[in-house]
């Protein structure tokens, strides 16, 4: 019996999984929907033209990590119910690639809300200019990406062998994803200054860099744990 | 190693004492049996009676709670590993994806297996789904999707067949075109559980009654006569 190559087999289930997701749009059109609904709620909500600094950084992430929620509560949904968990258990594969697959799932999706969210948001709420803000961003986002998909994958599957994981989800990954709010958001915060400010604290990046790492062992360490018996 | 350990490399199945649990409940208690290589091993017995468990921990999906299991010489669960890819599971679903085709969730499991992608091809024409195999399963019969269930137990080409009404919503004929690669003739180890006691018996070496997770009937199938087998579902 031949071992199947982890990376093929990481590649081969985010084919599928993002295959599903096209046939049946059940996670990326709500989150798309959630955030330009929630952009024109804080539009009207706060009553105030346009945002910058703290404020505007922290409804974005705020925003982002709410709606990511709705795509950690999905991404093992079909798993569950039409087997793909068994049938993985079932095969030689190591189980650390479905964790990888799934931290790739989530990765694309984060990345495609954000082509929709970005604009979104400069053009509702944002005071500075977005062109400005964004090369800086691309590193707040991409490291907040990743904390959010490790730790998404981690809790979806713990949540989604349960009855309640729509509740327990979001109860065990938003406590879990305070830091990563926290870094992204003091990241992101002088690039959304207006007039535009010089540079940002070093600090925030490396903060947001460890925890990723950190999580990323934890959820090495723990995944065997939660998918088998 | 010693004698006992030598004898049970060499058996498809050994089980002693083999209990499992849910909760408070006791699905599986004090199941001992052997399976020799190459048999087939017919499970009956009401619903209830633990039969699926004890496939899935045949399977190594759930772990004993007591007793030692051994699959193909090898103990569960320290060393699942080595098994997992040789055991084939026929379950109740199809563990296929209802949204992706026949031919995109065997590619998938042929990844998972680390099997040639030609294997996917052979086993849809050996079935008789090559000309559905694009289709997404949701749309294809009960019977479609079973011979798509049994393409992907057979993908690895696993010694070891575990299956649970394998012939459930398939016509005659399309079972009788199916028996040459999970009959008896199939040269598998098998393990068979079926709410038809005449036909698994037909194919059954050994008979393993279970009632409440307990075992009411274990030895071969001529010592089985009318009286005991409906003591089986009483």
């Amino acid at each position: 019996m031949r071992r199947p190559r982890t990376l093929a087999v990481v590649a081969a289930l985010l084919r599928a999984q993002l295959r599903l997701e096209l046939r049946t749009f059940e996670a990326l059109p709500a989150m798309c929907l959630f955030v330009v609904t929630a952009f024109v709620l804080f539009h009207f909500g706060l009553n105030v033209d346009a945002l910058s600094g703290n404020l505007a950084s922290g409804v974005l992430w705020v925003t982002l990590l709410l709606a990511a929620l709705l795509a950690i509560n999905r991404i093992y949904v079909a798993d569950a119910e039409q087997g793909g968990f068994d049938a993985f258990l079932l095969s030689p594969a190591e189980r650390v690639a479905l964790l990888g697959a799934k931290t790739a799932v989530l990765l694309v999706y984060l990345a495609v809300l954000e082509l929709i969210a970005l604009p979104a948001f400069a053009i509702l709420l944002l005071e500075p200019s977005l062109w400005q803000a964004l090369p800086g961003m691309l590193g707040a986002l991409a490291l907040g990406d990743l904390g959010v998909a490790v730790i998404g994958a981690l809790v979806g599957a713990l949540a989604v062998r349960t009855q309640a994981r729509d509740l327990l989800g979001p109860l065990i990954s938003l406590p879990l994803l305070v830091p990563v709010l926290i870094c992204a958001a003091s990241w992101s915060a002088p690039l959304f200054d207006y007039p535009h400010a010089a540079g940002v604290a070093v600090r925030w990046p490396a903060i947001l860099a460890l925890y990723d790492a950190l999580f990323g062992l934890i959820a090495f360490a723990l995944f065997d744990f939660l998918v088998e018996d | 190693m010693g004698v006992a350990a030598e004898s049970q490399r060499e058996r498809a199945l050994a089980l002693d004492g083999l209990t499992r649990r849910y909760g408070e409940r006791t699905a599986l208690a004090e199941v001992t049996l052997t399976l020799e290589p190459g048999l087939t091993l017919a499970v009956l017995g009401p619903n209830g009676a633990g039969k699926t468990t004890l496939l899935r921990v045949l399977a190594t999906l759930l772990r004993p709670h007591a007793g030692k299991v051994a699959v193909l010489g090898h103990r569960l669960p320290a060393e699942s590993w080595a098994v997992r890819g040789r055991i084939g599971l026929l379950a109740h679903e199809p563990l296929l994806y209802r949204e992706l085709t026949a031919r995109e969730n065997l590619r998938l499991h042929a990844t998972l297996h680390a099997v040639p992608r030609a294997r996917v091809a052979q086993l849809l024409d050996a079935v008789g789904l090559a000309r559905r195999a694009d289709e997404p399963l949701r749309t294809l019969s009960r019977g479609l999707v079973q011979r798509a269930a049994i393409c992907r137990m057979l993908l690895a080409d696993p010694d070891l067949l575990l299956l649970d009404e394998p012939y459930a919503n398939l016509d005659p004929g399309v079972q009788a075109a199916l028996t040459p690669l999970i009959g008896a003739g199939a040269g598998k180890t098998r393990v068979l559980v079926s709410h038809d006691p005449a036909g698994a018996l037909r194919e059954a070496d050994l008979v393993l009654g279970l009632s409440r997770g307990r075992v009411s009937f274990l030895g071969s199938p001529s010592e089985l006569d009318d009286a005991a087998l409906r003591g089986l579902y009483a």
